[in-house]
């Protein structure tokens, strides 16, 4: 069974006068990693806040049916506390809460009840797989915003592992990243993918076929085609796939 | 970069014209290493040396081109990160010209042996060998068609083409040896023929690599043809 199944997904903006995903399949495997994939306002921010209901708000209306581990998270019985816990998410620009390194790890534990005395470790083995523990274990009551966009954008996983979450989102968790940061954090996501299912939205094509199992390709709202990330940058079925990962449109 | 009227521009003008003219020019090499090797067989059934000494000093010109268009390759590969089709085509492109190459190589060895044996007449009427030329001469033909135009049917039976050449190629070996022994004084000149027909055996073997790259630049998937 797929880790995440979409079906016949649509989302509205703007009390339904901007149509942002249209009839969306889509099923995401266990421990791998798929790549979200197409130009700019195509709908892979869209899609991937309907993984965790983030697009629970005003004017915004989300039709269809989204499955995590075979459960219908749009079901009134789904505690949305415990479906963010289990769908973590990282953002586009590293952002760190305003408060030291370990606060910041800790945060989510805490809002979660677990005691003080665990903390330390779950600080300890976030940063750590994180790759971050290395650079910060001696600097851990130090204000989070003095450290590099590289290690802030670790940080954010880190505080994203801490809950212990099953499913990651990254959305462009590089695109504010010089090459080394950004080839760190590509290693961390295949390390990852062991123990966490990941969904990663990238602009960068290289970076899509460098990290990803699987890649999906969007555009205006329609998810084109998903197959495994070889057979998509080396033939793609899709006339428009082909031209948009050949970087030609039209 | 905004999907509206705008997606519908042409994107990446220099890259898509140097991608072109890439393929115009290993089209231009395949061309030239098969009239070589055409003209390598002519050279050798009119003991024409002056055509042969021409063969091997346009080696040279194929030579010099295979190493412009693989240092093309490399920088389209560096600079421009291409993807799908795009990716095979240059994949492609670096894997056959080896073959082009070695297609005039064998062309020009081909030449040299005419060269040398251009005042003997031949100990024996020449059949197999221009056939073998044709067969090879055809499926390179259909190689550099198939390159242009994508369209690959043609390149479905070159297993059966290539196995006619080997049954050739084997003929020609049992038939000249069998000249030698009973008259070995033919002994060098039968030698020289059957090297010519040892390098158009591996001519053809050249063709079936060049299909199945083009086989897999067209449709993704890599056959072996052999
Ligand atoms: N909060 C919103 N209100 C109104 N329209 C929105 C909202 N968020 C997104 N949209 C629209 O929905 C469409 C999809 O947007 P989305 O952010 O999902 O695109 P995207 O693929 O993530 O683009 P990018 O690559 O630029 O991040 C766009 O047309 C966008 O304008
Ligand atoms: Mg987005």
């Amino acid at each position: 069974m797929s880790k995440i199944e979409a079906r016949g997904l649509n989302v509205y903006y703007e009390k339904g006068t901007v149509h942002a995903l249209k009839e969306v399949n889509l099923e995401i495997e266990s421990n791998k990693i798929t790549a979200l994939i197409g130009p700019s306002g195509c709908g892979k921010t869209t899609f991937l806040r309907t993984l965790n209901r983030m697009n629970e708000v005003n004017d915004v209306m989300t039709k269809g049916k989204v499955f995590i581990d075979g459960v219908e998270i749009y079901n009134g019985g789904v505690d949305v506390i415990q479906l963010r816990k289990k769908v973590g998410m990282v953002f586009q620009q590293p952002n760190p809460f305003p408060m030291s390194i370990y606060d910041n790890v800790a945060y989510g534990p805490r809002v979660h009840g677990t005691q003080n005395k665990k903390l330390d470790t779950i600080v300890e083995e976030s940063l750590k797989k994180a790759a971050l523990w290395d650079e910060v274990h001696d600097r851990l009551d130090e204000n989070a915003l003095k450290f590099s966009g590289g290690q802030q954008q670790r940080l954010c996983i880190s505080r994203a592992l801490a809950v212990n979450p099953e499913i990651i989102l990254f959305d462009e968790p590089c695109s504010a990243l010089d090459p080394i940061s950004t080839s760190k954090v590509e290693d961390l996501l295949r390390e990852l993918k062991k123990d966490y299912t990941i969904v990663i939205v990238t602009h960068n094509m290289q970076q899509a076929a460098r990290v990803s199992d699987f890649t999906a390709f969007f555009l205006l709202g329609e998810m084109i085609e998903c197959g495994k990330t070889t057979q998509i940058f080396e033939k793609p079925k899709d006339k428009r796939t082909e031209d948009y990962v050949t970087g030609r449109f039209g | 970069m905004l999907l509206g009227d705008s997606a519908k521009m042409p994107l990446r003008k220099e890259y898509t014209a140097n991608l072109e003219k890439l393929k115009v020019d290993v089209q231009k090499m395949g061309e030239l290493a098969k009239d070589s090797a055409r003209n390598a067989i002519t050279a050798l059934v009119q003991r024409d040396r002056v055509l042969a000494t021409r063969i091997i000093k346009e080696n040279v010109t194929i030579d010099d081109l295979e190493f412009d268009i693989e240092k093309r390759c490399m920088k389209l590969i560096a600079l421009q990160q291409p993807m799908a089709v795009d990716l095979r085509t240059i994949g492609t492109c670096m894997k056959i010209i080896t073959d082009f190459d070695r297609i005039s190589d064998l062309a020009g060895d081909i030449a040299e042996i005419v060269v040398r044996i251009a005042d003997d007449p031949h100990v024996k009427p020449l059949i197999d060998i221009p056939r073998m030329s044709e067969i090879s001469q055809g499926m390179l033909s259909d190689c550099l068609e198939a390159f242009s135009t994508g369209e690959i049917k043609m390149l479905e039976d070159f297993s059966e083409r290539d196995n006619e050449i080997d049954a050739l190629f084997d003929q020609v070996r049992r038939e000249l040896l069998t000249l030698t022994i009973e008259k070995p004084r033919f002994i060098a000149n039968a030698s020289h023929l059957n090297f010519v027909a040892l390098h158009l055996e591996r001519i053809g073997d050249h063709a079936c690599n060049i299909a199945s790259r083009i086989i897999y630049m067209v449709t993704g998937k890599r056959r072996k043809l052999e």
